[in-house]
């Protein structure tokens, strides 16, 4: 089947079209770190990165890097006007303690009930790293997984249960993907987008989990509101 | 008269002793006090446990360290990167024993031990592999892992501008664990770009108090 998925980019863009004015966020290091550059200019949004910033501003440009203002990649940024830089005690004050409203990780998997896994592989010759993925899942007011529907080899990373060491337990809100958007809820999965050219029940079998439909009629026809 | 500063990075390591738990400020590179750890490869020491957020890059600084075979053990929250290779091929060789800490527990951890704590509950890591075997507690309904401090005999980190009397104040991300690390340590030893006459850092401003610091070592930015 020829699905209509949405690239990295567009996928970065849809999600930065839901942060509102005012969040306080923090973007997972890989896939999330593209959603700063689809932040909408009209909205302050305050970006946070774990190493000790918040107002975190774009990548330099050549020439003007320093080593001494990194984000949480490593990779060099700089700092917005009015931005702040903090200690880790700090740092994780705001991440463990319910400071910050979104924070977008990525994720090997996403169970029904919200589990998260995006740590590790479990593989015994994986050498592990975890960093700050167990602060954010559990110390953010909403947390948004971005991450591609299924595998390269098409099995579903929204999974019944967590195959992977878990990252935090119930902890998801939100999972964007390449193909919807789905809402984690106390009543199970609700599907609130779909890409154009799916439908319902189908993105149900590419799941293979439960799914509620609750997308909202769109305004030009499209196969999305069957189902 | 208070005097803290040491006059070489030399000196300043030169009672690190074999065994010692030794914490090495610095996220990646920034912060990462390589003139302290090259004085502590040259000073000898050995069988050391060292606490950092990463195992090292290339094989400078932290990295240098771990090649020299002088760490059996590091507490670490993302020990894995592009340029870790040293501590990779140590870790799959069995020659270091590594405790993943998740980052924000590790903080807490240096903290806790810096404030006089027993121990902490923390929410991090609750459920999962990183706390299997731990103690924990549902408070007000929520789920709490308990964690121990982490204590170290020194600490080694960098530092912007410091004074005769042990105030330090950061530059930008390079603050990350140094202040953290500096109350967690018996001995806190920080190099700085510049030390300063008393009185020139703003009170307002100085971020570790000279309470937690025992020695200032000033290195003029010589490397990058």
């Amino acid at each position: 089947m020829n699905l209509n998925r949405l690239t990295r980019e567009q996928l970065a863009a849809r999600v930065a079209h839901d942060i509102p004015e005012g969040a306080y966020v923090n973007l997972g290091i890989g896939l999330p770190t593209l959603v700063a550059n689809h932040l909408p200019k009209d909205r302050e949004i305050l970006l946070q990165s774990e190493n000790g910033l918040l107002g975190m501003g774009p990548a330099p440009k050549p020439g003007q890097e320093d080593t001494d203002l990194i984000n949480a990649g490593k990779q060099p940024v700089t700092l917005l006007t009015g931005g702040a830089y903090f200690h880790h005690g700090d740092s994780f004050a705001m991440m463990r303690g319910g400071h910050l409203d979104i924070c977008v990780l990525g994720a090997f998997q996403v169970a029904a009930n919200g589990d998260l896994a995006n740590w590790h592989t479990g593989a015994p010759d994986a050498i592990p790293a975890v960093g700050g993925a167990m602060d954010l899942a559990i110390g953010a007011k909403q947390v948004w997984v971005m991450m591609e529907h299924l595998t390269r080899s098409g099995e579903s990373k929204i999974v019944a249960r967590c195959t992977y060491p878990l990252t935090g337990i119930g902890c998801v809100t939100r999972v964007y993907t390449d193909l919807a958007v789905i809402d984690v809820t106390k009543r199970g999965l609700q599907v609130t987008e779909i890409v154009p050219g799916l439908s319902f029940a189908e993105l149900e079998r590419l799941t293979g989990v439960p799914l509620s439909n609750a997308v909202a009629l769109p305004a030009e026809s499209n196969g999305a509101r069957h189902g | 008269m208070i005097d803290k500063t040491v006059a070489s990075a030399a000196a300043a390591v030169a009672d690190v002793f074999d065994g010692a738990t030794v914490m090495i400020g610095g996220f990646g590179t920034a912060g990462m006090p390589a003139e302290l750890i090259d004085a502590l490869i040259a000073q000898g020491a050995k069988q050391l446990t060292i606490v950092n957020n990463n195992a090292g890059n290339g094989e400078t600084g932290l990295a240098a360290l771990l090649k020299a075979k002088r760490v059996k053990k590091i507490f670490c929250s993302f020990p894995r990167q592009t340029d870790s290779y040293v501590f990779d091929a140590l870790y799959r060789a069995g020659e270091i024993e590594l405790e993943l800490v998740p980052q924000g527990n590790l903080a807490a951890r240096i903290q806790a031990a810096g404030a006089g704590f027993g121990a902490i509950f923390t929410p991090t890591g609750y459920g999962t592999l990183l706390a299997e075997g731990k103690e924990t507690r549902t408070i007000d309904g929520r789920n709490y892992v308990l964690e121990y401090p982490i204590r170290a005999d020194f600490a080694l980190i960098k530092a912007d501008r410091g004074d005769r009397w042990g105030n330090l104040v950061y530059r930008k991300t390079a603050r990350n664990f140094g202040p953290i690390m500096a109350t967690a340590a018996k001995c806190t030893i920080a190099q700085v770009r510049e030390v300063v006459p008393l009185g020139s850092l703003d009170p307002e401003a100085i971020v570790t108090p000279g309470i937690f610091v025992k020695r200032v070592v000033p290195i003029r930015a010589t490397h990058r």
